[in-house]
C-alpha cells in the first residue's frame, strides 16, 4: 500500500509534467487542428534554458548549511522559470510565424525578412559570430550585430524570390502538408540544438535545497515533487483563468469553434493564433526546466522527442482541442507508465502510452472528454 | 493472346535485363554506392508501398517503419531460427548453393510478407473508426509499440538486434536483382491499381469518402486492402533489407524511419508513384551527398523540408506520374507492358 | 421494372419502390424528420420540398444510410435497410446527389462517372493487378458505358477535364452523370438545380425528364424553387419542420392553405 501510494504520487507528478506540454499540443490542435510537432522540442528548449541560467548566467551559489544561500537560489529558480517560460513562449511565435502561418495564408513579403533572420543564424553559427556572455558583453553584443545585419541582408534578398514564389504557389491545405511542415520544424528545432547545445548530454546538478517530507503511513514526499505539482497546478490555473475570463480566451474558444466565423465576427485570428503558441510554448518551457532543474534528468538535443509524443498521446487521450482533457490525459498517462515503470515490465514503459491511446481511440474515437462530430451531409 | 505473349516477353526482358544489370555492378561499383544503390531500392518500395495507402486510398498512416520491421525480423527469423529448425528433416532447405538460397529467400519473403501484411490488416481496423490526425497518431503508436518489443524479445536480440543473417540475396551476385525485381513489382501493381476501374475507387476514397459510400464503394474493404497490401509491400523491403544488412537492430526500424518514408511520400507528392520513387531517391542520395557539409547538413536538409513544403506544398509532382500512357479516347485498348 | 407481390394482406399488387413508414430522426432535442410516411411508386417522378431545414436532406440521408432512423422502417422493394451501410444501400439501387456537390475533385469527368460504375465490374482486384485480359475487356466495357451517359448529359466535351475545374452547372450535371453510372432503380437528387438561373432551371429539369425516360428511373426530387417542381413532378410531397403537411398532385399543393402558410411564413 505504501508503495503504491509512493508510485501513485511519482506517477502524478510525472502525469501533470505530460499535462504542461499536453496543454500546448491540444490548444495548437484546437485553433489550427495541426499537430504542432515541435512542440517537445519547445520543452527541450526549455530544459536547456534552464541548464544555462543554472550554470552560466545565474549567480547560483553551491549549496550548503547556509540558509541565506538556500533561499537565494531558490528565488533564483524562480526567476529560471520565468525566463524559460517567456523565452519559450517567444520560440512558440517564433515557430508560428516562421513555418505555420505561411502555410496557412500562403507566403507573403513579411515573410521574406523573417526567413532572412533564419537563415542568417546558421551563417552566423559557421564563421563562429556568435560569443557567449561569458567573453564579455561588448563580443556578445557584437555577435548579435552581426546576425542581425546578415538577416537584414539576407531577408531583402529574398524579397524578390518569396513574391516570385509566392505567385505560384498553389495553396493546398492538406493535413498532411502541415504535418510534414511540423515535422521539418522539429527536426530543425533538434539539429539546431545539436548545433548550438553540443551532442554531449548536460546535467544540472542540484541547485535547490532538496527535503524529503514524510507523510501518512511513512509515505515520502519530496520537496521538488511538491514544487513541480505545485507549480503545474498554478499555471494550470492561470490557464484556465485565461481561457475561460478573457477575451484573447474567448477568441481562442471561438476560433476552435469555427475559424471561418471567427474571422468574420472580427477577431484578428492570426494574433490569437500567435498567443496560443506564447501560452502553449510558455507552458512547455516551464515544464522543461522543471524537468531539468528539479528531477536532474539527462538533458540531449532529442530529448524532447519522445516526452512530446507522449505529451500528445495525452493530449489525443483526453480529446484533442479539449483542455481538462489534456489534463486528465497527462495524469492517466503519467500514472500508467509510473506502475508500469515500477513493475516487472519496466522495459516496457515506453510502449504503454500508445497501448493506452490505441485502446482508448477504438473505444472513444474523439478521445475521453471529446466530443464526437460527425460530418454534416 | 497477343498481350499474353507481350507480357511474356515484357518478362523476360526485365528479368535477363535485371539479371545482367546485377552482375554488372556487383562487380564494377564501389561497394559505398553500391550499398547507397540498395538502399534506395529498399527506400523506394517502402515509399511506394506507403503511397498505396496515403497517397492513392487518402489515409493518414506515419507508421510505416513497424510494418518494414516486422517483414525484416519475421524473414530474419526464418533464416536464423526456424530454418535450422526443420532443416534436418527437410535437407532440401540446405542453404550454401544458389538454389537453396533462393528458395529460403523466398520463403523468407513469403513469411515476411505475411506476417506484415496481417500487422496491416489489424492496423487498417483502426482506419474504419478514426479519421486523419487520430488515424496517424494510431499508426505511429503501433510502430512504436513494435519498436518497443523489439527492445524487449531477448530471442531476437533485444538491442543489439540479430547478427550474421547469411546474406541469402546476395548469393550469386544476385542483391540488386532482388531488390529491383521488388521495386518493379510494387511500381507496377501501384500503377495497375490506378488504372483499373477498382483501383478507381481507392482514389475515391481520398476524394471524398462519403461520396464513395454513396456510389456503393465499400470504404472499409478499400481501406483494410490498401493497409493489407501496402505493408506486405513493405513488409518484403524489410526481408531484403535484412538478407541484405546481415544485421538489424531496432533502431533501423524507430519513429525516424517512420517520418523518413511518410516525408518521401508527401514531398513527391501523395498519390503520385512518380513522385515517391524521386523523392524516395533524393532523400536517400541528399543527405550523403550533404556529407561535407558535416554537422549542418540536417539543419539544411530539415529548412529544405519545410521551404518545399511552404513552396510547393502538392508536392514534386502533385499527382501527375511520368510513364504512365493515359487512357486514350480513340483507342480504349490499354495495352499492359506489365511485369 | 419488376413487378413484385407485396406479401402483406396477401394482397397482389405491384409493389413500390421505396416506402418510408412511420421514420423520425432526431438529433440530440431537436425533431429533423417526425413520423414521416412516404410511398414511391415505380416510374414515379416526385418531388419533395419545404423551406429550409424542413428536413428534407435528413430524408435522403436516411433513405441512404448516412443516418440511421431514430425509430421506423425504410422499405426498398420489400427489404428493410435499416442499419445496412450505405454502399450496400447503394449496390442495391439507390443512389443520390448532393446539395453541396461532393465530386472526386481530382479526377477528370470520365473517370468520377467510371469509378460508379465499379458495382458492375467483374473483375476482383487481382485481376485489375495482373491486368489480364478479363480486366481489360471489362474496364473498356464500363469506359464506354460512361463515355455513353456522358453524351446523354452533354458532359462529353469535357470527359477529360478535372472535375472541380468545372463550371458549377456542370458539376451538378456531373453529380447526376456519376449517380446514374452505378445504374440505380431509384435516383435521389437533393436541389439539382439551386444556384442556377430560370433559364439554366429549365433546361435540367428537362434533362431530368430525358434521363429518367433513357434509363428508366424512378426519381425523388428536392427543389426549393415550387415553379420549377410543380412543372416537372406527378406527385409532390410537403416537409415543415420536419413533419409532412401535405402531398398530392402539383395544382393541389399549390393551392393547399398549410403549405402557402409555410412558404410565406403567415
Ligand atoms: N448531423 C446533424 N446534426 C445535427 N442537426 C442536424 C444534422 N443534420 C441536419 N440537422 C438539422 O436538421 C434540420 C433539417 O436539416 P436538413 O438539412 O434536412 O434541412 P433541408 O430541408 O435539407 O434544408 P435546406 O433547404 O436548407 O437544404 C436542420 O435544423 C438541421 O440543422
Ligand atoms: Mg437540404
Amino acid at each position: 500500500m505504501r508503495i503504491f501510494i509512493q508510485q501513485l504520487i511519482f506517477g502524478i507528478q510525472l502525469g501533470s509534467l505530460y499535462a504542461l506540454i499536453a496543454l500546448g499540443y491540444t490548444m495548437v490542435y484546437g485553433v489550427l487542428s495541426l499537430i504542432n510537432f515541435a512542440h517537445g522540442d519547445v520543452y527541450m528548449v526549455g530544459a536547456y534554458i534552464g541548464f544555462y541560467a543554472c550554470t552560466y548566467w545565474l549567480p547560483f551559489q553551491r549549496i550548503s548549511a547556509d540558509p541565506h544561500a538556500a533561499v537565494m537560489n531558490i528565488v533564483l529558480a524562480v526567476v529560471v522559470l520565468l525566463l524559460s517560460m517567456l523565452m519559450c513562449g517567444a520560440l512558440g511565435v517564433v515557430i508560428e510565424r516562421f513555418a505555420y502561418r505561411p502555410l496557412r495564408n500562403g507566403l507573403g513579403i513579411t515573410d521574406a525578412h523573417f526567413w532572412g533572420f533564419a537563415l542568417s543564424l546558421p551563417v552566423a553559427f559557421h564563421f563562429h559570430l556568435f560569443h557567449k556572455v561569458s567573453d564579455g558583453a561588448g563580443r556578445f553584443l557584437f555577435g548579435i550585430m552581426w546576425f542581425l545585419l546578415i538577416g537584414v541582408i539576407v531577408g531583402y534578398a529574398l524579397r524578390p524570390v518569396i513574391r516570385w514564389i509566392s505567385l505560384r504557389t498553389v495553396l493546398s491545405p492538406s493535413r498532411l502538408n502541415a504535418l510534414i511542415t511540423a515535422i521539418g520544424v522539429s527536426l530543425l528545432l533538434e539539429n539546431g540544438g545539436w548545433l548550438v547545445f553540443g551532442p554531449n548530454p548536460e546535467f544540472i546538478g542540484t541547485m535547490v535545497p532538496e527535503k524529503n517530507f514524510k507523510i501518512l503511513g511513512g509515505v515520502i514526499i519530496n520537496s521538488s515533487q511538491l514544487a513541480i505539482l505545485v507549480i503545474s497546478l498554478i499555471l494550470m490555473l492561470i490557464l484556465r483563468h485565461i481561457v475561460l475570463h478573457t477575451r484573447t480566451g474567448k477568441a481562442m474558444r471561438a476560433i476552435s469553434h469555427d475559424i471561418e466565423a471567427a474571422k468574420m465576427m472580427g477577431i484578428n485570428t492570426d494574433k490569437v493564433i500567435s498567443v496560443t503558441f506564447a501560452i502553449g510554448g510558455a507552458l512547455a518551457g516551464a515544464g522543461g526546466m522543471m524537468v531539468g532543474v528539479l528531477t536532474h534528468v539527462q538533458i540531449t538535443p532529442l530529448f524532447g522527442l519522445l516526452p512530446g509524443i507522449k505529451a500528445f498521446v495525452a493530449a489525443v487521450i483526453g480529446g484533442p482541442g479539449n483542455i481538462p482533457g489534456a489534463v486528465l490525459g497527462g495524469i492517466i498517462m503519467g500514472v500508467a507508465e509510473a506502475f508500469v515503470g515500477g513493475s516487472s515490465f519496466s522495459t516496457y514503459r515506453d510502449a504503454i502510452a500508445f497501448t493506452i491511446l490505441i485502446i482508448i481511440l477504438l473505444v472513444r474515437p474523439a478521445g475521453l472528454l471529446g466530443r464526437n462530430v460527425a460530418e454534416k451531409v | 493472346m497477343r498481350i499474353l505473349l507481350l507480357r511474356v516477353i515484357a518478362i523476360l526482358v526485365t528479368f535477363i535485363g535485371l539479371y545482367m544489370l546485377s552482375q554488372f555492378v556487383t562487380y564494377q561499383m564501389d561497394p559505398y554506392y553500391f550499398q547507397v544503390l540498395i538502399e534506395c531500392g529498399v527506400y523506394i518500395i517502402l515509399a511506394v508501398s506507403l503511397n498505396l495507402i496515403n497517397g492513392i486510398t487518402g489515409q493518414f498512416s506515419i507508421g510505416h517503419a513497424g510494418f518494414f520491421a516486422v517483414g525484416a525480423y519475421v524473414g530474419a527469423a526464418w533464416t536464423m531460427i526456424w530454418q535450422p529448425m526443420v532443416v534436418g528433416r527437410y535437407s532440401f532447405l540446405q542453404m550454401g548453393t544458389l538454389h537453396g538460397d533462393i528458395l529460403n529467400l523466398l520463403i523468407a519473403l513469403v513469411l515476411g510478407m505475411i506476417s506484415a501484411g496481417m500487422a496491416g490488416f489489424v492496423v487498417g481496423l483502426p482506419s474504419l473508426r478514426l479519421r486523419g490526425d487520430y488515424l496517424a497518431i494510431a499508426t505511429l503508436g503501433f510502430a512504436e509499440v513494435i519498436y518497443v518489443l523489439l527492445l524487449n524479445i531477448n530471442s531476437v536480440g533485444g538491442a543489439r538486434g540479430l547478427n550474421g543473417i547469411p546474406t541469402l540475396i546476395s548469393s550469386g551476385n544476385l542483391a540488386l536483382f532482388w531488390i529491383f525485381l521488388f521495386v518493379i513489382i510494387s511500381i507496377v501493381l501501384s500503377r495497375n491499381i490506378m488504372q483499373s476501374v477498382r483501383g478507381l475507387t481507392w482514389l475515391s476514397v481520398r476524394e471524398d469518402e462519403i461520396a464513395a459510400d454513396a456510389m456503393g464503394v465499400d470504404t472499409t474493404k478499400v481501406k483494410v486492402t490498401a493497409f493489407v497490401i501496402g505493408s506486405a509491400l513493405a513488409g518484403a523491403a524489410g526481408v531484403l533489407y535484412a538478407h541484405f544488412l546481415t544485421g538489424i537492430s531496432p533502431d533501423i526500424f524507430s519513429m525516424n524511419t517512420s517520418i523518413l518514408i511518410t516525408t518521401m511520400v508527401v514531398l513527391g507528392g501523395s498519390g503520385s508513384v512518380t513522385g515517391s520513387v524521386i523523392a524516395a531517391t533524393v532523400l536517400i542520395v541528399l543527405p550523403e551527398m550533404l556529407r561535407f557539409l558535416k554537422n549542418d547538413r540536417m539543419v539544411i536538409y530539415s529548412v529544405l523540408l519545410i521551404v518545399m513544403m511552404l513552396t510547393r506544398p502538392q508536392g514534386i509532382f502533385g499527382t501527375k506520374e511520368i510513364g504512365f500512357p493515359k487512357w486514350r479516347r480513340k483507342q480504349p485498348k490499354t495495352e499492359g507492358r506489365s511485369a | 421494372m419488376e413487378a413484385q407481390t407485396a406479401e402483406d394482406g396477401g394482397a397482389i399488387r405491384i409493389m413500390s419502390v421505396l416506402e418510408i413508414r412511420d421514420v423520425t430522426k432526431k438529433f440530440g432535442g431537436l425533431a429533423a424528420v417526425s413520423g414521416l410516411n412516404l410511398i414511391i411508386e415505380p416510374g414515379e417522378l416526385l418531388g419533395l420540398i419545404g423551406p429550409n431545414g424542413a428536413g428534407k436532406t435528413t430524408v435522403f440521408n436516411l433513405i441512404t444510410g448516412v443516418y440511421k432512423p431514430s425509430s421506423g422502417d425504410v422499405i426498398f422493394q420489400g427489404r428493410r435497410l435499416n442499419g445496412l451501410r450505405s454502399c450496400r444501400i447503394a449496390s442495391l439501387g439507390i443512389c443520390r446527389t448532393f446539395q453541396n456537390i461532393r465530386l472526386f475533385k481530382q479526377l477528370n469527368v470520365l473517370d468520377n462517372v467510371r469509378i460508379a460504375t465499379h458495382l458492375h465490374t467483374k473483375a476482383n482486384l487481382l485481376d485489375s493487378i495482373l491486368r489480364n485480359t478479363r480486366l481489360l475487356n471489362n474496364d473498356r466495357e464500363l469506359t464506354e458505358f460512361s463515355l455513353m451517359i456522358l453524351r446523354s448529359l452533354k458532359l462529353e466535351d469535357v470527359s477529360d477535364q478535372r472535375s472541380s475545374d468545372l463550371p458549377y452547372g456542370l458539376q451538378r450535371r456531373l453529380e447526376i452523370a456519376r449517380a446514374i453510372a452505378t445504374k440505380p432503380k431509384l435516383l435521389l437528387l437533393d436541389e439539382p438545380a439551386a444556384g442556377m438561373n430560370p433559364q439554366e432551371k429549365v433546361e435540367l429539369m428537362e434533362l431530368v425528364r430525358c434521363v429518367r425516360r433513357d434509363f428508366h428511373l424512378t426519381i425523388l426530387l428536392i427543389e426549393h424553387d415550387m415553379r420549377v417542381v410543380m412543372g416537372i413532378c406527378e406527385r409532390i410531397y410537403v416537409l415543415d419542420y420536419g413533419e409532412l403537411i401535405a402531398e398530392g398532385k402539383p395544382e393541389v399543393i399549390r393551392k393547399d392553405p398549410q403549405v402557402l402558410s409555410a412558404y410565406l411564413g403567415e
